[in-house]
Parts: C-alpha cells; structure tokens; sequence
C-alpha cells in the first residue's frame, strides 16, 4: 500500500465507515461490510444512499491513489451517482476505471455491486483534482 | 391540503432523521420539513474528519447528508406518505468545510412530475451564499418502497406496531435483518 493510500484509509471517516481493499495485481475492489448502521430506510430494507455515494467516491480515490503517485489526497469536484438497483443489507463491493489521467483533473467511473458484478446497484462518474508528484503549478 | 401536509410531516419529523440508522449514526439532526423543503445539519465530529492533516470533514459526508435532505424534501413534496427512491444524485463540491463547524443542508423540491421529484440542495457551514456544496436529485416512488410502506402503515393501523419497526414482507424471514 502507497503511503497516500495509506493517508486515505487512516481517515477517520473512512475507518468508521470499515472501507477496506483488496488487492489483486493492480486491480483494486474496494468492501463496503455490512453494518445495521449503513441502513438508510430499514422499512424496505435499503441501505443509505449517501454511505453508497460516499463509498465510490473513497473507491475512485482509492482508484487514483494506486494508478500515480499523487503529493496529496484526490479532491472531489463533481459526482454524479446512479442508483441502479436498492442496495441489500449486505456487503457491497466497488471497482474504479480512470477514464481520463490528467496532470490536474482525472475523470474516474466507479461501478457498485453486490450478489453479481453484471448486475450493479449505482454508479457513480466524478472529475478529481489530482496533484501529481514532481508537477510544478 | 397544506395545512393536513404540514401537521402529518411535523407529527413524522421525529422519525425522518432517527429513524433512519445511518442519518442517525451520522449524528444528522433535522432542523425544518416544510412541504416540499426540508434543512438537515451535520454536526461537526472529530470521528467525521476526511483528511486527518486540515481537520476537514469528509466528503462521503456531505454527500450523505445532501441525500438525507433531498430525500427529505421529496418524501415531504409528495405528499408525506410514500416511499422514495433515488434515481440520481449529482454533487459539485465547491469548497472544503469549515474545520469544527456544522454543515447545513438546505433542499427543496423544484418540480414533481407524477412519481418524480426534482430536487435541488446547497450544503454551506453558515453563509448560505457560499456554499459548500450543491446538489440535483431525482426521487421516485417506487414500488418496492411502497410494498414496505403500506405493509407498515396496515401494521400502524392494526395497532401491530409503530414506524420503523416491521413485519416481514412475502418470502422473507421471520426476523428483521
């Protein structure tokens, strides 16, 4: 683990919320595990879309991190989440994909899931500001 | 129509925050649910820190809170008694928040079309004219939040239970998960 990836997964947030990765060669899948506490509308029961949201965007992060060595933490401009399908009382896994790297703005796609990769439960796209090492601004 | 609005949501708003397990977990309190407008705020916590060196709340939280409160919004600009799901949520972030001060979500519902509700929000931590952060999201009613809901409202009715405590639905297992 990159000592920046290291930074992101010792903030506090993050480390509440349980975020962990697994590494797989250079392919990164980021756990979201289940607690009572993610559950946003326990009548159906669903969980929180925000933790949803705030899981991709640690995933597209996370996705940066490993990709280039970065002097600081990506920062989030824009997001866009789609909630493709209620999200279970259960585990959720996440994939990031960069679909650009720039020198100051990346964009990154970020898909959710949970029983099945090929049926996944949102989505997310978000431009980041990215401050590789060594660049001058 | 209004007024009947009004009292039902201020007779739910105890329940819009607590009884939502992750809102609550959050620490997220409720200040206002009007029809179709609602403000949650997230107090600040050290437990709610994003980068550990600038003592910034994290992001991931004012992306929940957005939602909270334009979920909120929603269910309050539909008349109060159905069951949402979001269908998008977009979020520019404007600026970091202001280390050790609370984050206020102010949303209200633009226009509701049949089973969708349009919603737009800012997050700002005092200075409503320099946000945090703005949000668009659409919400809808949808089928499987109203199952759930109508089985608890049966529930209510029946005296069987309150809300948020539930009986399963078909094909479920005896006991909430």
């Amino acid at each position: 683990m990159s000592a920046r990836l290291a930074l992101l997964m010792n903030s506090p947030y993050v480390r509440r919320l349980g975020v962990r990765f697994d590494h797989h060669g250079d392919e990164l899948t980021g756990v979201l595990p289940y607690v009572d506490t993610l559950v946003g509308n326990p009548l159906i029961p669903a969980l929180h879309g925000g933790a949803i949201g705030a899981f991709m965007e640690i995933t597209a992060a996370a996705g940066l991190l490993a990709a280039s060595d970065l002097a600081a933490l990506p920062k989030p401009i824009d997001v866009s989440v789609d909630y493709l399908r209620p999200v279970r009382p259960a585990d959720v896994y996440a994939r990031a994909a960069i679909t650009r790297q720039g020198s100051r703005v990346s964009n990154v796609r970020v898909e959710a899931w949970q029983e099945r990769r090929a049926s996944p439960v949102a989505a997310l796209h978000g431009h980041f500001l990215v401050k590789p090492v060594g660049e001058q601004r | 129509m209004t007024d009947a609005l009004q009292s039902r949501l201020d007779q739910l708003a105890p329940l819009l925050v607590s009884g939502s397990p992750h809102a609550a977990d959050l620490g997220f309190v409720l200040d206002a649910v009007r029809p179709g407008e609602a403000v949650v705020r997230a107090p600040y916590r050290d437990d709610l820190i994003g980068d550990p060196d600038t003592g910034v709340m994290h992001g991931g939280v004012v992306t929940a809170l957005l939602d909270h409160a334009a979920g909120t919004a929603a269910f309050a600009g539909l008349g109060g008694d159905k069951a949402l799901a979001t269908l998008d949520l977009r979020i520019d972030y404007m600026r970091p928040a202001e280390p050790g001060r609370a984050v206020i979500a102010e949303a209200h519902t633009v226009k509701v079309s049949g089973l969708i509700a349009f919603v737009s929000a800012i997050a700002h931590d005092g200075d409503h004219n320099d946000p945090v952060a703005t949000a668009h999201a659409a919400f809808m009613v949808s089928r499987v939040s109203q199952e759930a809901a109508d089985r608890v409202r049966a529930d209510i009715e029946a005296g069987r239970a309150g809300p948020f405590t539930r009986t399963p639905g078909p094909g479920e297992k005896g006991s909430p998960r």
